[in-house]
């Protein structure tokens, strides 16, 4: 499964050196839990995103591990320390090996 | 086919009793504590777990976690047919324990978060949420 997942991210533009900033993050996904049925009876297979990672110029932020139990388009917020300028780059991981990814720049003063 | 009022009155009780009796499944949340503590003592406070008392739709319930000091917090839904809902391991760089999403619960149950401290100790928080539509399909 791998149509219409979009990754839709909330971090300020700028901030000064060691301020502490909330990210919001939030993917479209079914995140199927695997417990539910179809109209015959049948199973329908689990298909989740079961990691997310942030990480900000290569040091980690946040890595969590999501279960069926997480909401369909999974919503995280959580907060980050920005020592300097960079990159906060943001990884999705799903069920069946897709890694959706984003990245997004700040700018510190 | 009358209804008498004797037979309305213990309709009205039944309905009256099946509601009451919240749902409840005793899954394997115990397994799930134990192998996130590897069987240490759980201690309470300096942990916060927020979450509605009452959550009309089961499929998003929005909660928070904050554990000061803590490098990762587990999120169980006691009462769901799989308890496990998400761990979160918080990096070098994050500014604050602090996290929330939105989750599912099948049902009326408790919500834990466990959270390992940096020193090893585990800390834990627990909240009632009453569901009035379960979250887990059928």
């Amino acid at each position: 499964m791998a149509e219409g997942v979009t990754p839709r991210i909330r971090v300020p533009r700028d901030a000064t050196a060691g301020e502490t900033i909330t990210i919001k993050t939030l993917i479209s996904h079914p995140m199927e839990s695997g417990q539910r049925k179809d109209g015959d009876g049948n199973v329908i297979p689990r298909s989740i995103i079961n990691r997310f990672t942030c990480d900000f110029n290569g040091e980690n932020v946040i890595d969590v591990t999501l279960e069926p139990a997480i909401s369909t388009n999974p919503f995280l917020e959580f907060q980050a320390v920005v020592p300097e300028s960079g990159t906060f780059e943001f990884a999705w991981y799903d069920d069946d090996g897709d890694i959706y990814t984003d990245t997004k720049d700040i700018a510190v003063s | 086919m009358s209804f008498t009022r004797r037979d309305t009155l213990r309709l009205a009780m039944g309905t009256a009793f099946a509601a009451a009796v919240p749902f409840k499944v005793f899954a394997d949340v115990d397994a799930d504590v134990a192998a996130f503590t590897g069987g240490a003592e759980i201690g309470e406070g300096g942990i916060t777990l927020i979450a509605p008392e009452i959550a009309e739709n089961g499929n998003t319930v929005p909660i928070e976690v904050d554990a000061p000091g803590a490098v990762s917090i587990l999120v169980l839904a006691t009462g769901n047919p799989t308890p496990a809902v998400g761990t979160f391991n918080f990096g070098p760089l994050s500014g604050a324990q602090q996290a929330s999403t939105r989750i599912r619960l099948a049902g009326t149950q408790d919500v834990l978060a466990v959270a390992q401290m940096a020193d090893g100790t585990f800390v834990q928080a627990r909240q009632e949420v009453k569901v009035t539509i379960g979250g887990c399909g059928g």
